[in-house]
């Protein structure tokens, strides 16, 4: 058993234990206690749900491995999801082309781009706090959306947007494979390109990092943009998903999305974390969600049961600290 | 003096932008500069000053607290049911229940980040996750109008009319803020204890060789601020006159933002109360300012973060600090 344990360890890395545990558990459990939650119609659901949660987490998680946090994600999120919004409206609305709706994409992706540059410059020069700085760009950035909307919500989409939140591509829902694509994105990032490595030095000790030649001022600065166009690529899916946009909308994932990263192993003072078990800790979340659902619970349950889980985890993981803590005395 | 200005900073350079701020309101509106909306100030403000000097304390001994405003809505709701089940109750017995139920939810954090040595902001984003999905799972999201009538009926502590006829007027909850202030102020500064989280929040490691009881320490902390979101919490549905399980949702990242902007740090050992109050009032004042100057509600946000944004940017570096961003990027500081 420990010879597996050890081996399972050395393939996938110490942060995958807890997440691929918690998986098992929970297709063990909603198995046995719910006869339909082992079918298509479950995996279905989670898989368009995972995205619009997943795209905000990838977001969140690199600002994370900086030992920063982006408190921003949702409202730049809304925030490019308007700008596709009046790119449309603008040229003909429910008539508008595919070069209107390019057109609105590359201009979401500028916006959430520069949300994060205006972060990364405030934090990475001013040392600031950068839950600090998020923060006020969040309120600012709900200001913003709130004061040229109005509060209330756009909508009018031409119909070729549809696929993209509720269409497949042989069998797997499009979201999701934009989803995967931005996934194997940030993981090539964080594990072959220099940004990635330098993303985890700067997490672990900024000054270590300054001292050995990196310029951590871009690499925030780079981080934060990246952070940002994130968030503009789940604004894009969640206009595509709710076919409107409105400020406020995904709002209640802003804290679930962070903790999605710690539930998948991420440290929260920076320096290390992997994208896969945080991918895995999001399936989690979202069986959880969808298996509760099937057993007559609603969404508020889910989230609470989400926030026990995230203590649970961490109480193990105090647990098997200890343990280990005591057998290296014992030895 | 001296010595007074350097320490105190941030204080210092708070009240005079709000001096500046309040100048150009009075001369840009007609009653800005009135005692009547002075009072409103006062009266708006109460409930996020109460909130704000708890959460000080915890941000002084190096911790953080997401929950506080979800576990007010918790203590609003609870304290509604408590309240009917003992037919009515009065003000004392109001505040005994909210404030025991509010140091038990704060009691809950510090359990789990003492003893299983978890990170506050991961327990307590958790513990935000479990408080407000189980109200809104017990409560499917139902408000309570049906409160006891002393705790809806307005209370006026002093009230004076003007010579143009309207009532200005002092209201219970700024008498409960003005309490919890002093009490916060007395605990930090003036106590053993108040020396001891300053420590702490500094350095826990030397705290702890010094002999301070570390978990002590996160008891009192999250405690403290788990009694002032019960009293934030009842003073909230006394002055809105209902129990709404999701009015308070998000309040905790305007708190936070005011508590940071008037000096405390985001990491421990910092922060006073005469900056933490000088933070909310000078986000309240922004706010009644442009009401006044007849700015479009929708915008508040906008230029409230814009100026948060700003404020950090200065207060965080110097002039010939920003210079070598127009010069030459990544120079060493």
């Amino acid at each position: 058993m420990t010879v597996l344990v050890e081996s399972f360890q050395k393939r996938l890395g110490p942060e995958m234990a807890g997440p691929f545990f918690a998986f098992i558990a929970v297709m063990i459990f909603f198995g046995l206690a719910s006869p339909q939650f082992l079918s298509q119609a479950t995996f279905g659901s989670v898989a368009f749900q995972l995205p619009e949660l997943g795209l905000l987490t990838l977001a969140m998680l690199l600002p994370i491995l900086t030992g920063g946090l982006n408190l921003a994600i949702t409202f730049t999120a809304n925030i490019a999801g308007l700008t596709v919004a009046w790119v449309l409206q603008a040229n003909g609305g429910v008539d508008a082309g595919p070069l209107a709706f390019a057109l609105g994409c590359v201009l979401a992706l500028a916006a959430g781009a520069a949300s994060g540059v205006i972060m990364g410059c405030v934090i990475a020069y001013t040392r600031a706090h950068p839950i600090l700085v998020s923060l006020s760009m969040m309120i600012f950035l709900r200001g913003l959306g709130e004061f040229l909307t109005r509060g209330g919500d756009v909508s009018g989409f031409p119909d070729f947007i549809r696929p993209l939140g509720h269409g497949s591509l042989l069998g797997i829902p499009v979201p999701l494979i934009i989803f995967i694509v931005c996934v194997l994105l940030w993981h090539l990032l964080l594990t072959r390109m220099k940004l990635g490595f330098n993303t985890y030095m700067i997490g672990s000790n900024i000054e270590a990092a300054r001292y050995s030649g990196v310029n951590t001022r871009k690499v925030v600065v780079l981080v934060y943009t990246l952070s940002g166009a994130m968030c503009a690529v789940a604004g894009i899916i969640m206009l595509a998903r709710f076919n409107s946009v409105r400020v406020g909308h995904g709002e209640s994932y802003l804290l679930i999305t962070v903790l999605a990263c710690f539930l998948g192993g991420v440290n929260p003072f920076g320096g290390f974390g992997r994208v896969i078990p945080v991918f895995v800790a999001l399936v989690v979340l979202q069986l959880l969600s969808s298996g509760l659902n099937l057993m007559g619970a609603n969404q508020h349950l889910a989230t609470a049961v989400w926030g026990l889980l995230l203590v649970g985890v961490m109480f193990l993981r105090w647990v098997a600290s200890h343990y280990k803590f005591l057998n290296n005395r014992k030895g | 003096m001296r010595n007074f200005i350097s320490t105190h900073a941030t204080e210092i350079s708070l009240l005079a932008v709000m001096i500046v701020i309040c100048a150009f309101l009075s001369f840009a509106t007609d009653n800005f500069f009135s005692l009547g909306n002075t009072f409103d100030l006062l009266n708006i403000s109460a409930v996020n000053i109460i909130f704000a000097v708890g959460l000080l304390v915890v941000l002084i001994a190096g911790g953080i607290d997401i929950s506080f405003a979800v576990g007010a809505s918790v203590v609003q709701y609870v304290t509604a049911i408590a309240l009917g089940w003992i037919g009515g109750g009065g003000w004392v017995s109001g505040l005994i229940i909210a404030g025991s139920i509010g140091i038990l939810l704060g009691a809950i954090n510090a359990f789990l980040i003492h003893r299983f040595r978890i990170i506050s902001i991961v327990a307590t984003i958790s513990t935000f996750n479990i408080y407000f999905g189980l109200l809104m799972f017990f409560t499917k999201g139902v408000s309570i109008y049906d409160l006891p009538d002393w705790l809806t009926d307005k209370v006026v502590l002093f009230e004076h009319e003007m010579p143009d006829g309207t009532w200005i007027e002092i209201t219970l909850p700024v008498l409960v803020m003005v309490i919890c202030v002093v009490a916060t102020w007395v605990l930090i500064t003036r106590t053993t204890i108040g020396r001891q989280l300053y420590a702490f929040g500094d350095n826990p490691e030397g705290a702890r060789r010094f002999g301070i009881n570390i978990g002590a320490m996160q008891f009192i902390a999250f405690g403290w601020l788990g009694l002032m979101a019960g009293i934030g919490g009842l003073v909230q549905a006394h002055y809105a006159q209902e129990v709404v399980p999701n009015a308070l949702y998000g309040r905790e990242l305007d708190v936070l933002a005011a508590v940071v902007l008037g000096g405390a740090r985001l990491g421990g050992g910092k922060g006073s109360v005469l900056g933490c109050v000088l933070g909310v009032l000078l986000i309240s004042i922004t706010q009644n300012g442009l009401n006044l100057m007849g700015v479009s509600p929708f915008a508040f946000k906008m230029i409230i973060g814009a100026i948060i944004l700003v404020a950090i940017t200065l207060s965080n570096t110097r002039i010939d600090k920003l210079v070598p961003l127009l010069r030459r990027e990544g120079q060493t500081r």
